[in-house]
C-alpha cells in the first residue's frame, strides 16, 4: 500500500513536470532565441543556450517596437481605468437597482461579451470614420470601452451581489441617494473588485490584436501587438528580433500576472462562471 | 447631509460624464493638437520671408519596400527630400506585403482609406491596382497639375501615362518600370548538371531539370509561404503558352479562363512543382533567395528584376539572367508609382515628395539601387548596371504586356483570388480545382463587363 | 423607457425620497421615481452604447450582407441573398468550415483533456501547487499574436520540435505543422491549447475544490476503484463546469484570428485559413465589403448555436 502510494505520487509528480516543462518551452526557446546574434541563429542549435549572448536582437527589436509599446501602454491605461469605472457604475445598478427587466438587458449585455468582432467590423470602421475618430488613440480607447461595458459590468454585478442589502439599506436610513449609497458604502469596498476588473481589462486590451489592427494601423500609432505582427511579416526572418519584439509585447503582462496571480485568477473565474 | 448629498451628486454625474465625455469628445484632441502645430510654422514663415512656402512637418510615405535593395532605394528618394526640402521630416511607414497575406500593407492602407485617414502618399502599383482600389471611390486627387508644372508629359513614355490615367486624367507618378519575367540563375550550378546553355523554352527546361536532379540540385526556386511566388511565375508561363495578345485578352472578357491553354499552362506549372526546392511552402521567397546565393540552394528562379536589386544588395554576383522560358521578346511589365490621397494630411509635403519621385535626379539615385529602370525616358545611362542597360533596351523594343501578380493588368480582389488558385495548385497539386478557381475569380472580376 | 422620461430626470431626482405618496400617485409608477430613476438615467449611456454598438452593428452588416458593395465604391444597392449564395458556393468558405472543424475537435480536446487532468493531479495535495498552478496558467497572459510567433518558429518544418523529434530517434517522424496542405489546422489548434488549457485547468480546479476532499482522496488512492470514481461521480459532478468550458473553446473556435495571422495566413491551399481571416482579407485585402459582411454575419449565427444554450443555462443564476 505505501509502495503503491509512493509510486502513485512519482508518477503525478513526473506528470507535473512533463507538463511543466511543455509549458514553458516555448518562453525558453524566445528567450535563448532573442539572446543571439543573428549569425547563431541557427536552425540546427535551436535548442542550444547561445554561446555569445547579446542584447543585439533585443535591442533592435526594441528600436522598432518601442514607439508601439508606448502607444499600447497610453491606450491601455487609460481605456482600463475608464471602464473599470463605467462597470462599477453598471454592476452597482445590475446589482441593488432591481429595475423591471433588469435581467433581460443584463443577459443581451452578456451575449455583447461573446459575439465574434467580425459581425462588427465594418459599421465599426464606417461610424469611427464619420465622428473623425478612425486610426485616433482616442477613438482605439473609445471602442475598447465600450465592447470592455458587458464584462466589467458582469464581474462588479457579481462582486455587489454578494453585499448584502441590508448595508444599503442602514445607508438609506441614514439619508443616502442613489450616488451616495455608491460612494459611501460599496466603493470602499470596490477595491478587490476594481483590482480584478483592472487586470482583466488590461491584459485583454494590451493582447487584443484585431480591433487594433482595423482601428489603429498606422504603424506609427499602432499598438504593440500589430507592430511585433508587422515585425514577423518581412521576407527575410531574423528569428532573433522577431523573438525578442515578441517578448517585450508579453512582458507587461507577463509581470502583471507574476504580481498579481491571484487576481488574475479570480478575474478567470469570475468572468465565465459568475451570473 | 442633503448638501452633502448634492455635492456628491454633482461630483459624480461630473465623474461619469468626464469619462464619458474622455471617450465621446476625443476627436478635439488631435484636432486640438493640428492648429498647435501648424501656427508655429505660420509664425516661423512670416518671420522669415525668404523660408516662404518652404514645406515642413511631417511626411508620411507608405510602402512596401522593407527589404534589401529595396529600402536603400527609398532611402536615396528620401537623401534628396532632406536635401531639397530640410523642414520635412519623413516618416517612413513600410510594412512587407504588396500583394500578399493577412495584416500586410495593402489591407492596411485599405482600411486607412476607407477610414478616411490616408498616409500623404504611398506605394501602389500603375494601373487598375490604384485605379480600381482608390480612383474609382473618388479617394485620389488628379495630378493634371502635377504633370504639367512639372513637365511629366513629355518625359514619360505615353503607354505609360495611359496606364496612370482614368478618363484622362493621370493619378499616379510612376518612380521605376519592373520586368517580372526574369529567369535569374546560377551559371556554376548549370554547368554541374550539364547544362550548357539556359533554357529558353519550359521543353528545354524539364529537360535540364532532369539532369540537375540527377545531381541533386533543385531545378527551380520557390517560396511560397507567402502564396504569391508561384502566381508570379504562373503570369511568365501564361505569357510564354498565350503570347502577348491573346495574354491580354484573358482580362477583357475575350479569352475564357476555362480555355484549354490555360489548362496547359496550369500543367507546366504544376510539373515545375517536381523540380522545386521541397520546403517550398513553408519558405518565404526572401529565405529562397538567401539559400540560392549559397552552394545550397537551387540552380534557377523566376522573379521580377528586383531580386537583382536583393542580390545586389547582398553582395553576391555569380548569376546570370534571361527572359523566363518561352517568353524572349516580350516584356512583363509593372511599375511602382506614387499617389496623392485625397485629405493627405501634409499634402504640401506629398507634392514635394511626388515632384522628386517624377524628377530625372529622383529617378537616377532609386533606380540603379533598386534594380529596376527609370519610368522616365531620359535617365542616365552611365548610372545604371549592365543588366539594367539590357532591361532599357529591352523595354524600349519588345512586346510589352501588362503584369497580372504586380497589379498593372487586373484589380486587387482578382490578384488575391488568382494567388489562392494558383497556391491551390501549389500545395494540392490539383490543376482542375486551380482552374476552377480562376474561372470563378474572372466572373466575379467581371472581366469584360 | 428611460428615453421618454428624459425632459423631467433632474425634478424627479432632485425630489426623489421627498416626494408624498399622493404625487407619486398621480405621476409615474413606482419604480421610474426618484433613485430608481437616476439609477437608470445613469445605466442609459451604456443601454445606449451597447444597443448602438453591439446590436446596431450587427444588424448593419447583416443589411451589408444583402447590397452589392464589392469595391472600393461604396454601394447599398439591394441584391438580397446573392452574397450569401455566393458564400456558399465559395471554396474558400467550404475550406474555412473543415478547417474550423479540424480546429474544434483539436483544441477542444486538448483543453478539455489536459484541463481536466492537470486540474486533478494540482488537487492531490501536491507539493508546490502554487507553482505548478503559475506555469500552467502561465500562457494566458501572453496575447495570441506572441503565441503565434513562437511557435511558428518551433513549427518550422526543418527545425524546431522536429529537430528535437530527430534528436529522439524519430528521423522519420517530421511532420510539416502548419503549412500541410490538410490537416495545418491542427498545428494551429496545438499553439492554441497551449495557451488556453490552463484557462480550462483554473475552471475545472475551482469546480472540483467544490467537491468534498474525501471524495477526491479516496479516488486518488483506491487505485482500481478511483476510475470508477471520478468516472460515476466525480466527471458527473464537475458537468456544469464542463459545459462552461465547451462554450468558452467553442467560442474561441470561431474567433480564432491572432494566431492564424500570426502563424501562415491562410496557409498553403487554405489550410489555416479560419472564417475571422477570410472575413478580413475579404474585406480590406479584395474590398468585397458585401461578401465580408456576409461572413461576419455568418460567424454571428454560428456563435447563436453556443450563446443561446449559455444564457440559458445563466438564467437561472442570473434571476436568483
Amino acid at each position: 500500500m505505501n509502495l503503491q502510494r509512493i509510486w502513485t505520487r512519482s508518477a503525478i509528480y513526473f506528470l507535473l513536470i512533463a507538463f511543466a516543462a511543455y509549458y514553458l518551452m516555448p518562453f525558453y526557446v524566445m528567450l535563448i532565441t532573442s539572446l543571439k546574434p543573428f549569425a547563431d541563429v541557427q536552425i540546427a542549435r535551436m535548442w542550444e543556450l547561445p554561446q555569445n549572448p547579446t542584447l543585439e536582437g533585443v535591442l533592435r527589436a526594441w528600436t522598432s517596437v518601442a514607439p508601439n509599446f508606448w502607444n499600447s501602454v497610453r491606450i491601455t491605461v487609460p481605456a482600463a481605468l475608464i471602464s473599470a469605472f463605467i462597470g462599477s457604475i453598471n454592476g452597482y445598478i445590475f446589482a441593488k437597482w432591481r429595475f423591471p427587466h433588469a435581467d433581460t438587458v443584463f443577459i443581451l449585455f452578456l451575449v455583447g461579451m461573446f459575439l465574434p468582432y467580425q459581425g462588427v467590423l465594418i459599421p465599426l470602421v464606417r461610424t469611427l470614420q464619420f465622428f473623425g475618430l478612425y486610426g485616433t488613440m482616442p477613438g482605439l480607447v473609445m471602442v475598447h470601452c465600450i465592447f470592455g461595458i458587458p464584462i466589467t459590468a458582469l464581474l462588479f454585478r457579481g462582486y455587489y451581489a454578494g453585499i448584502p442589502n441590508e448595508l444599503l439599506d442602514a445607508g438609506k436610513i441614514d439619508g443616502c441617494g442613489f450616488f451616495g449609497l455608491y460612494r459611501w458604502i460599496l466603493l470602499p469596498i470596490s477595491l478587490p473588485a476594481f483590482a480584478v476588473v483592472l487586470l482583466w481589462q488590461f491584459t485583454t486590451i494590451w493582447n487584443d490584436y484585431l480591433i487594433g489592427l482595423v482601428v489603429l494601423s498606422n504603424p506609427s500609432r499602432a499598438p504593440v501587438n500589430v507592430a511585433v505582427q508587422n515585425l514577423a511579416g518581412s521576407y527575410f526572418v531574423e528569428w532573433n528580433v522577431q523573438m525578442s519584439g515578441a517578448l517585450i509585447a508579453a512582458l507587461p503582462t507577463i509581470l502583471v500576472y507574476l504580481a498579481l496571480g491571484k487576481l488574475f485568477l479570480r478575474g478567470l473565474l469570475a468572468g465565465s462562471l459568475k451570473g | 447631509m442633503s448638501n452633502v448629498r448634492r455635492w456628491l451628486m454633482f461630483v459624480l454625474v461630473a465623474a461619469l460624464a468626464l469619462g464619458l465625455a474622455a471617450c465621446t469628445a476625443a476627436p478635439a484632441a488631435p484636432a486640438a493638437e493640428a492648429p498647435a502645430e501648424a501656427a508655429p510654422a505660420e509664425e516661423a514663415a512670416a518671420e522669415a520671408p525668404a523660408a516662404e512656402g518652404a514645406p515642413s512637418g511631417p511626411l508620411e510615405i507608405f510602402s512596401w519596400w522593407t527589404t534589401g535593395g529595396e529600402v536603400e532605394a527609398l532611402d536615396a528618394v528620401y537623401a534628396i527630400i532632406n536635401e531639397r526640402y530640410p523642414e520635412i521630416e519623413i516618416e517612413n511607414a513600410a510594412l512587407v506585403g504588396g500583394a500578399g497575406q493577412g495584416g500586410a500593407m495593402k489591407a492596411l492602407l485599405e482600411t486607412r482609406m476607407m477610414g478616411g485617414e490616408p498616409p500623404d502618399s504611398f506605394q501602389v502599383h500603375l494601373g487598375r491596382e490604384l485605379i480600381d482600389s482608390h480612383v474609382i471611390a473618388d479617394r485620389m486627387e488628379p495630378l493634371d497639375f502635377l504633370f504639367e508644372e512639372e513637365g511629366l508629359n513629355d518625359v514619360f513614355p505615353q503607354d505609360l501615362i495611359d496606364i496612370a490615367s482614368y478618363e484622362g486624367h493621370p493619378y499616379s507618378v510612376p518612380i521605376n518600370i519592373h520586368r517580372s519575367n526574369m529567369l535569374w540563375y546560377s551559371p556554376e550550378k548549370l554547368a554541374a548538371a550539364g547544362v550548357e546553355a539556359v533554357p529558353t523554352t519550359w521543353d528545354e527546361f524539364f529537360v535540364a531539370a532532369d539532369k540537375l536532379k540527377e545531381v541533386g540540385i533543385p531545378a527551380m526556386g520557390l517560396g511560397e509561404a507567402d502564396q504569391t511566388m508561384a502566381a508570379h511565375i504562373f503570369e511568365s508561363i501564361l505569357v510564354s503558352v498565350f503570347g502577348p495578345d491573346d495574354y491580354r485578352g484573358l482580362f477583357d472578357g475575350s479569352i475564357g479562363w476555362d480555355d484549354a491553354r490555360v489548362t496547359e499552362a496550369l500543367e507546366i506549372l504544376n510539373k515545375m512543382f517536381d523540380y522545386v526546392n521541397p520546403d517550398y511552402l513553408s519558405v518565404r521567397q526572401g529565405e529562397m533567395v538567401s539559400a540560392f546565393a549559397t552552394d545550397e540552394g537551387v540552380a534557377m528562379f523566376i522573379s521580377g528584376d528586383w531580386s537583382h536589386g536583393q542580390l545586389k544588395a547582398m553582395g553576391y554576383t555569380d548569376y546570370s539572367w534571361a527572359p523566363s522560358p518561352g517568353t524572349d521578346g516580350i516584356f512583363i511589365v509593372l511599375s511602382d508609382s506614387f499617389g496623392l490621397p485625397k485629405n493627405a494630411p501634409n499634402r504640401d509635403n506629398a507634392i514635394s515628395f511626388l515632384k522628386v519621385v517624377g524628377s530625372r535626379e529622383g529617378q537616377d539615385a532609386f533606380n540603379p539601387i533598386k534594380g529596376s529602370i527609370p519610368a522616365r525616358v531620359d535617365g542616365d545611362p552611365s548610372l545604371y548596371d549592365e543588366y539594367q542597360l539590357t532591361a532599357m533596351e529591352d523595354f524600349a523594343t519588345n512586346t510589352l504586356v501588362p503584369s497580372i501578380q504586380h497589379g498593372a493588368a487586373t484589380k486587387q480582389s482578382f490578384i488575391l483570388d488568382y494567388d489562392f488558385a494558383i497556391n491551390e495548385v501549389a500545395a494540392n497539386r490539383d490543376v482542375a480545382k486551380g482552374q476552377a478557381m480562376l474561372v470563378q475569380a474572372a466572373e466575379d472580376a467581371g472581366f469584360g463587363e | 423607457m428611460a428615453n421618454r422620461t428624459y425632459p423631467t430626470v433632474r425634478v424627479e431626482g432632485e425630489r426623489g425620497l421627498a416626494a408624498s405618496p399622493a404625487t407619486r400617485k398621480r405621476r409615474r409608477p413606482g419604480w421610474l421615481r426618484g433613485e430608481m430613476l437616476i439609477a437608470l438615467i445613469v445605466l442609459a449611456p451604456s443601454i445606449f452604447l451597447v444597443a448602438i454598438f453591439i446590436y446596431g452593428f450587427i444588424g448593419w452588416t447583416f443589411y451589408i450582407s444583402t447590397v452589392k458593395w464589392d469595391s472600393a465604391v461604396v454601394d447599398y444597392t439591394f441584391v438580397g441573398l446573392k452574397n450569401w449564395q455566393r458564400l456558399f458556393n465559395d471554396a474558400r468558405f467550404h475550406s474555412d468550415l473543415r478547417n474550423h472543424l479540424l480546429y474544434a475537435i483539436g483544441f477542444m480536446s486538448q483543453c478539455i483533456v489536459f484541463g481536466f487532468l492537470l486540474a486533478v493531479l494540482l488537487d492531490l495535495r501536491i507539493k508546490g501547487e502554487a507553482l505548478f498552478r503559475t506555469i500552467f496558467i502561465f500562457p494566458f497572459a501572453v496575447s495570441g499574436i506572441v503565441t503565434g510567433v513562437a511557435w511558428r518558429w518551433l513549427m518550422q518544418p526543418t527545425t524546431g520540435i522536429n529537430l528535437l523529434f530527430a534528436a529522439v530517434g524519430l528521423e522519420n517522424f517530421q511532420p510539416s505543422w502548419f503549412v500541410h496542405a490538410k490537416f495545418g489546422m491542427l498545428a494551429v489548434s496545438i499553439a492554441a491549447a497551449w495557451q488556453f488549457t490552463g484557462y480550462v485547468m483554473a475552471l475545472y480546479l475551482a469546480g472540483l475544490r467544490g467537491i468534498s476532499y474525501e471524495l477526491r482522496e479516496a479516488a486518488a488512492i483506491d487505485g482500481a476503484d478511483s476510475f470508477e470514481i471520478y468516472r460515476y461521480v466525480i466527471i458527473p459532478l464537475l458537468a456544469p463546469v464542463t459545459f462552461v468550458v465547451i462554450v468558452l473553446t467553442g467560442m474561441n473556435s470561431i474567433r480564432i484570428f491572432d494566431l492564424v495571422a500570426a502563424m501562415g495566413g491562410s496557409g498553403p491551399a487554405f489550410a489555416t485559413d479560419t472564417l475571422a481571416f477570410n472575413m478580413y482579407q475579404t474585406t480590406f485585402g479584395s474590398y468585397r465589403f458585401s461578401l465580408g459582411a456576409a461572413i461576419g454575419s455568418f460567424m454571428i449565427l454560428l456563435s447563436l448555436f453556443l450563446v443561446v444554450p449559455y444564457l440559458r443555462s445563466m438564467r437561472g443564476e442570473v434571476e436568483r
